[in-house]
């Protein structure tokens, strides 16, 4: 299942990179939209699998050398991320559905709406997918940093509680 | 010096980020400034879209005959009946401004398809479109802001800017060569985009399309079309849909290899096939106070399977500029439009 983490993670750097890229590009918006809808909900998908997956396994422990402090702050942090990855796919589905766009996702295949039509619901939810998707590009950021500084400076043994290579903790 | 290199490879994600998001190039046109450009030229409505600000909402259908499926495997061109919803405009974004035969005509419809495909598209009155690229419409467009004084568009900018592009004047001399017509009841529009249609083999064409009226052409100059309300020509069009439903047929121009898909300026050559795919029916107007279309951007790229954009540099332009007019309007209180529920009733 640490696949899982692998494979999200690879596909949420793109949907910052193709969201923040669309929003400010002529030529490439339509295509760069295009991938933008299926690719949001995928991940909505997996972080379903992986939210289920989670309940169900014990995590590997941390290292014994991390404080209860910390350990709070590395939970916390984790649970910022899920819920972010889960509400903005939401978000974005929401936002087109008030909108009254068709939620294209390849060929014939589109999402059913699941709000009313109304434009200042859109309004409001277009801002709210911008504010979420900073949020989550900051939590990276900070996961990020926190996982080189664990792995590269502390030498902990962190990475080896997601690391693919690994085996499980025994 | 570990410590450095976290903090190399975390401004490293953060930078990719930033240059990615288009904050290391503030001078390209992005949607944002386009947007920006329209609300610099024609002031801030609050609610309306920032071109084709003046409109009234329709309804009808669209009667396929079927002759369109051997060219697209979009159900639209199957055999039957389409409701469609659509909006009447003129160019420009002042919502309030009179009416005349010179204003460009807008016509943008959205298809709801049996399987709950939608097919929207935005046409206009010109037989060819004056500019290439968005970079050109928008350096026209601020080459046309009133000057603070003399309130009239600086003629030296114009100068400038026609001298830059001799497609524009070419543009404008196909455009100026005919009449407008007496209303919108009997405008054809086109959709001067090329679109790529790929039907069930596979098979992919080049289109562009017209609506051409049944209604037949009066020239806006001829006598007895009362011209005098600063709203004649929507008037003239209520007027008209409420005593017949106005009709249209849907022509499909086939290109042919080296026709220029990129290139709005350049018609394509006479004698390309044409295909009557069917009859586009308009029976019901309402007020954008009283329409959902008030609301409904009609994005060109919403497009049914079948149908899919060319190279034509202006169709994601189209797509992006107009989300972001309707992002901006969506948040807005709706002002009243020039046209109101009285209008239809009369």
């Amino acid at each position: 299942m640490r696949f899982f983490h692998w494979v999200m993670a690879a596909m949420v750097l793109a949907m910052l990179g193709i969201g923040v890229a669309m929003v400010t590009s002529l030529g490439d918006y339509h295509r760069l939209v295009s991938l933008h809808r299926p690719l949001g909900i995928l991940i909505l998908i997996f972080v379903v699998i992986r939210f289920v997956n989670r309940r169900l396994h014990k995590l590997p422990p941390f290292p014994p050398t991390m404080s209860p402090q910390e350990r709070f702050i590395a939970s916390a942090s984790e649970v910022l991320l899920y819920t972010l990855l889960f509400l903005q796919p939401l978000v974005g589905w929401g936002m087109l559905s008030a909108a009254r766009y068709p939620i294209a996702m390849f060929g014939a295949v589109h999402l059913f709406p699941i709000l009313p039509h109304s434009a200042m619901l859109y309004a409001f939810l277009r801002k709210t997918h911008t504010f979420l998707a900073y949020l989550l590009f900051l939590a990276f950021v900070a996961h990020f940093g926190a996982v080189l500084y664990h792995s590269l400076v502390l030498r902990d043994g962190l990475f080896g509680r997601m690391a693919p290579w690994r085996e499980r903790a025994r | 010096m570990r410590l450095a290199g976290v903090g190399v490879l975390v401004l490293g994600v953060v930078g990719a980020f930033l240059y990615l998001g288009g904050w290391f190039s503030p001078h390209e046109l992005t949607q944002g400034r386009f947007v920006n450009g329209f609300e610099r030229v024609n002031g801030i409505y609050s609610g309306f879209r920032r071109n084709h600000a003046k409109g009234v909402c329709v309804t009808g259908h669209f009667d396929s005959n079927g002759n369109g499926t051997r060219i697209s495997k979009a159900i639209v061109f199957q055999a039957g009946r389409v409701p469609v919803i659509g909006r009447f405009s003129l160019g420009g974004g002042d919502p309030y401004m009179a009416d005349s035969a010179g204003a460009v005509r807008g016509l943008g419809l959205e298809f709801n398809l049996s399987d709950g495909e939608e097919w929207r598209t935005a046409m206009i009155n010109l037989p060819v479109f004056p500019f290439h690229t968005p970079q050109d419409f928008y350096e026209n467009l601020m080459a046309s802001k009133p000057d603070p004084e003399t309130h009239q568009p600086d003629p030296a900018k114009m100068a400038a800017f026609v001298a830059r592009h001799p497609e524009f004047l070419a543009a404008i001399k196909i455009i100026k060569s005919g009449e407008p017509s007496s209303g919108f009841d009997n405008t054809t529009f086109y959709g001067l985009n090329a679109f790529i249609f790929t039907n069930a083999d596979g098979k992919a064409t080049p289109v562009r399309w017209t609506l051409a009226s049944e209604q037949p052409y009066v020239a806006a100059s001829a006598a007895g079309v009362p011209t005098g309300d600063k709203n004649y020509l929507f008037l003239g069009l209520i007027s008209s849909i409420l005593q017949h439903p106005l009709k249209w047929h849907l022509i499909l121009t086939l290109g042919q290899p080296g026709d220029p898909t990129d290139d709005a300026t350049i018609m394509w050559p006479e004698g390309r096939e044409q295909v009557d795919v069917g009859t586009l029916i308009l029976d019901g107007v309402q007020a954008e106070a009283d329409s959902e279309t008030r609301v409904v951007n009609f994005d060109p790229l919403v497009l049914p399977a079948g149908i899919s954009p060319s190279d034509d540099p202006l169709l994601s332009a189209r797509s992006a500029v107009y989300s972001e007019s309707f992002t901006r309007r969506a948040g807005e209180k709706a002002e009243p439009s020039a046209i109101t529920p009285a209008d239809i009733r009369k």
